[in-house]
């Protein structure tokens, strides 16, 4: 009778499995407001990059071939993506910290099913990801981007975040694998080169012939196109299916690698 | 032995320390290679079109053009990389006890300097042989080749002196590591990755004045057009003003740290 009684009382599962994430993604969000130094390099990095870069590369526009005569609308959405992916690769950071300091370890030997604390890692870094984007957007806006239309900003937004989550996936895959915090380079360098290696600078057909190459092959290549789109021209369904489905698979692979690395790790 | 011959032993053996502890440390030592020549590779291939540009000095590539600035991000990193080391060995009670040994103070300081100038050699080196290998020609030959490394090496040492001070007046790692996106400022206000004359205001004037854009036009024309001497008077002056600063920096920030210990 009271076994049956404490049956009634347990909240079903999908309801636990949401408070956990719920209450990982509240963690994660204490130290963005508790350490507010942490979050600052996540969002100087991109936004020097994009006045670096506007700065040093602007005259490119004047190219034949170039689709924009605005170089900061042009590389607003990388810096964007930029922010995203630094900010996957420290929630990978963080993990592998949290490991070192014991804290995963209390985290496997509670009820919670191994996917709800990789969701709560990786959706924690997707809102956190919004950050450096809102702040780096501004700046250009400042200096003259152009408005991509409420339909251009949501979609860049939407690539943004889902970047940021794929690349989390990619840094808790790292941190799991090698348990410390000195593979942080490692997921650093990963998504930098993966956005990096698209038409980042220029667009396709103004790149060399083997950067042309690799990011023609590079999913990131449709996610940044779809990002874009707004700030160089007009929104349409054919430069956003490939982006979204881009992101898709891109979180399927390494969502799965993410997960296969959280269930072989034991405490 | 003589006290110059220790000395000399003390900043070699220092030297050999930070070099080792460079190449332990991933997150030493990716900032000095990987990062680096990755963005040479993206930089050639996404802005490489750049060449065509009219204004754009005349070059074989723009991966040759763009050497000298990968050595010089490189070379930057390097001497970051030397300071966050530096601050970890006095977070960590190393640099207490080398002030407690019987060795001259700035033997510490020029050791950790010894590595760091070592490093800027082996970024020249490592730029020039991945320039070499994908078709850069070196205008300037060998000769061209070894000014250019002298400068790299030379340069490492000038700004790995900042980077001491900084670590020996704060004794933090995390502080001399948040000023890696300094770092980055400093490059894109320079002619590292560009030419001045094709920068956007107000980089463009930033790096008429900038020091770096002397010593990035000194490396680079030994390898785009050949050795000229004003320019490499001009390296020379701005590695010996930052030298000097460096020095002055480190002797008061070595003096601070012996007093609060």
């Amino acid at each position: 009778m009271e076994a049956a009684t404490v049956r009634a009382a347990a909240p079903p599962a999908w309801r636990a499995n949401l408070a956990t994430i719920a209450a990982l993604m509240a963690r994660a969000k204490n130290e963005l407001i508790r350490v507010p130094g942490a979050a600052i390099p996540g969002v100087l990095a991109p936004t020097i990059f994009f006045l670096g870069l506007n700065g040093v590369f602007g005259a490119l526009t004047q190219l034949q071939g170039f689709e924009t005569g605005s170089y900061e609308s042009f590389i607003v959405p990388v810096s964007m993506l930029q922010g995203a992916g630094f900010t996957g690769a420290a929630a990978g950071v963080n993990l592998a910290r949290d490991y070192e300091q014991g804290w995963v370890d209390r985290l496997l030997v509670s009820p919670a099913p191994r996917w709800v604390l990789l969701a709560g890692t990786v959706l924690a870094a997707s809102l956190r990801s919004l950050v450096p984007a809102t702040f780096v957007l501004g700046i250009a806006f400042a200096i003259g981007a152009q408005w991509p239309g409420l339909d251009g900003l949501i979609i860049c937004y939407l690539m943004v975040a889902v970047t940021a989550a794929a690349a989390a996936c990619w840094g808790s895959m790292l941190a799991l694998r090698f348990k410390s915090q000195s593979a942080a380079p490692l997921m650093q360098a990963g998504m930098m080169a993966l956005i990096l290696l698209t038409p980042a600078y220029a667009p396709l057909a103004l790149l060399q012939p083997w950067l042309e190459k690799v990011a023609e092959i590079n999913p990131l290549t449709n996610v940044l196109e779809a990002a874009r789109q707004g700030f160089v021209g007009g929104v349409t369904w054919a430069d956003t299916w490939p982006g979204l489905l881009a992101l898709a698979g891109l979180l399927a692979v390494l969502g799965a690698l993410a997960l296969r690395e959280m269930r072989r790790t034991n405490v | 032995m003589s006290d110059l011959a220790t000395t000399a032993r003390v900043v070699r053996a220092l030297g050999a320390r930070s070099i080792r502890q460079t190449f332990r440390r991933p997150q030493l030592i990716s900032p000095i290679v990987v990062f680096p020549t990755l963005l040479l590779a993206v930089q050639t291939g996404g802005a490489g079109a750049g060449v065509e540009l009219p204004g754009f000095p005349p070059v074989q590539s723009f991966l040759q053009f763009m050497l000298a600035g990968a050595m010089m991000q490189s070379m930057m990193l390097a001497g970051n990389s030397g300071g966050i080391a530096f601050a970890v060995d006095i977070e960590m009670g190393f640099t207490d006890r080398l002030f407690a040994a019987p060795i001259p103070r700035f033997a510490i300081v020029l050791g950790r300097l010894a590595g760091t100038a070592a490093l800027g050699l082996f970024a020249a080196i490592w730029f020039f042989a991945i320039g070499i290998v994908f078709g850069a020609e070196i205008e300037g030959g060998v000769p061209g080749m070894l000014l250019a490394t002298a400068l790299v090496t030379a340069s490492a040492l000038a700004v790995g002196g900042i980077g001491a001070a900084i670590a020996l007046r704060t004794g933090s790692a995390s502080v001399v590591q948040g000023l890696f996106p300094l770092v980055l400022v400093v490059l894109f206000l320079s002619s590292a990755f560009f030419p001045q004359e094709l920068m956007i205001e107000p980089a463009k004037t930033i790096a008429e004045y900038n020091p770096l854009s002397f010593i990035v036009e000194g490396v680079r024309e030994p390898i785009i057009s050949g050795i000229d001497a004003t320019q490499t008077l001009e390296a020379v002056a701005a590695i010996l003003g930052i030298v000097v600063l460096g020095l002055v920096l480190s002797a008061r920030a070595l003096r601070h740290r012996l007093r609060v210990g």
